[in-house]
């Protein structure tokens, strides 16, 4: 399970494997932000937790159909299926892998592209705190959605599709923190919350993701 | 000893039903009985409700679009629950009908949730001042709505039969939880703007309560989408089991 992790790391590092272009791509929506809504300071102040949020999810998006896709189009999927480890734990070193190559870039970046947002340090430690919490649960719902879609050619945008609503309590709770930071609310009961979504969907989505995978690969 | 004999054998009993044949049959004679009911009770709930009630002192005649709203989002909820079931029972048995059942039960509850959305959006303009606003029932409403989407186009996406039914159904299970936690993400994320329920069955006798003039008609309306929303899930069932028997025979017909 280790080594599966390693692999899937090495593999997304190297050229070809995407891993910084879910840090461009959060880059270019932050940049774009401001053409859209103007270049107010304060307002986009206002605006900026819930954008950097956004933005994140997005380009969480943007490398899901690579989790399992590539496996299944060659055949790896059918040996690790083989191999002792179950699915459950091939579908985990798969997300731990992913979360570690976009998750986390992505949450060390958000503080410091809320600097463009002009956000308070304050407001960008918890962000960094809610991304933290919280983009191990988009890697799981992400990788779930990326299960069930294998089958599917070019399933890349019915997996937004069937992912997207997934996200609303993740997106809604982990917004909820920054936000209520930046106006000098409690932000724990937000916190814990977006914590437990995460630790629901790492008890819960294993199996559901095997059981898609198992389908799948009949 | 008895008794759970008498039992066992009327769970037997009830699985037998969902038995492809056996659906077909009692189906096809329950179906006109049920066509007629929803007929006689939403034309009487409708016209009741249209006509026959008087205005409301603050909301005026608007008050009367509550006739479709209540029961089409009564229907898409649980339309969705009925999803659930469908799916959970074709991955413990096995049985064709029950995921039938909900593969024709999503667009029926799709189109109950765009009716609810619509009408309250035509409702909300003139009491509300606005066609939407961001509140948590609308919000979870719309939410439902996208949850159906996701199952429908999941279903249309995969051609093979039964792995589209396994895979649609483990997204109904899984899509359930997440529709009950989006449910009270957004009671947490936004206060409300929508009433509360006042159709209650319970006499609440602190809660403001609707009055007995609208809630007879309302009833009588509701019981006939609830039948209509039964009506069009067996015809859609018995759809998708003749279509299945078609495919059934055409492979039949190459193999010879």
């Amino acid at each position: 399970m280790i080594k599966l992790f390693w692999r899937d790391v090495t593999l997304a590092v190297r050229s070809g494997g995407g891993f910084g272009l879910a840090l461009i791509f959060f880059l270019i929506v932050v940049v774009l932000v401001p053409f859209a809504i103007g270049s107010d300071q304060i307002m986009l102040s206002k605006v900026a937790p819930g954008v950097l949020w956004l933005g994140a999810l997005l380009a969480c998006l943007l490398s899901l159909d690579r989790v399992f896709g590539l496996d299944f189009e060659d055949g790896t999927l059918d040996l690790l299926a083989t191999s002792p480890i179950p699915l459950e734990g091939v579908y985990l070193a798969k997300v731990a892998a992913h979360w570690l190559t976009t998750g986390l870039p992505l949450t060390l970046a958000a503080p410091i592209y809320g600097l463009l947002f002009n956000l308070d340090f304050e407001v960008r430690q918890l962000l960094f705190l809610s991304l933290l919490f919280g983009t191990p649960a988009l890697s799981l719902i992400g990788s779930f959605g990326s299960s069930l879609v294998l089958g599917v050619k070019r399933g890349g945008l019915l997996l937004s599709l069937l992912v997207l609503p997934l996200y609303i309590p993740t997106l809604i709770f982990g917004a909820q923190v920054a936000r209520s930071a930046a106006i000098g609310q409690n932000f724990e009961v937000p916190l814990v919350l977006i914590s437990i979504v995460s630790l629901i969907t790492l008890a819960i989505l294993p199996f559901a993701a095997a059981a898609a995978l198992r389908i799948n690969l009949r | 000893m008895a008794l759970t004999w008498k039992l066992s054998s009327y769970w037997d009993k009830f699985w037998h039903l969902a038995n492809p044949k056996v659906f077909m049959g009692w189906s096809s004679r329950l179906l006109p009985i049920i066509i007629v009911m929803a007929a006689f009770c939403l034309s009487t709930g409708l016209i009741w409700g249209f006509f026959f009630t008087p205005d409301d002192a603050r909301q005026g005649s608007t008050v009367k679009i509550i006739y479709l709203h209540v029961p089409a989002a009564l229907v898409a909820i649980n339309g969705y629950l009925l999803m659930f079931i469908g799916s959970l029972f074709w991955l413990i048995r096995r049985q064709h009908v029950s995921v039938l059942i909900a593969k024709a039960t999503a667009p029926i509850g799709m189109a109950m949730t765009a009716i609810a959305l619509l009408t309250g959006a035509i409702w909300g303009q003139p009491m509300w001042g606005t066609y939407w606003v961001w509140d948590p029932r609308l919000t979870s409403f719309f939410v439902l709505f996208l949850f159906y989407i996701g199952y429908i186009v999941l279903w249309s996406a995969i051609e093979d039969h039964d792995t589209a039914a396994d895979l649609t159904s483990i997204l109904a299970l899984v899509g359930c939880g997440f529709a009950l936690l989006s449910r009270y993400a957004v009671l947490f994320w936004s206060q409300g703007l929508h009433q509360g329920t006042t159709v209650t069955i319970s006499d609440g006798v602190q809660q403001e309560r609707i009055s007995d003039v609208f809630f007879q008609p309302l009833l009588l309306s509701m019981v006939g989408f609830c039948l209509l929303f039964l009506a069009l899930l067996l015809i859609g069932t018995r759809t998708e089991l003749r279509v299945r028997r078609l495919k059934m025979l055409e492979l039949r017909e190459q193999m010879l």
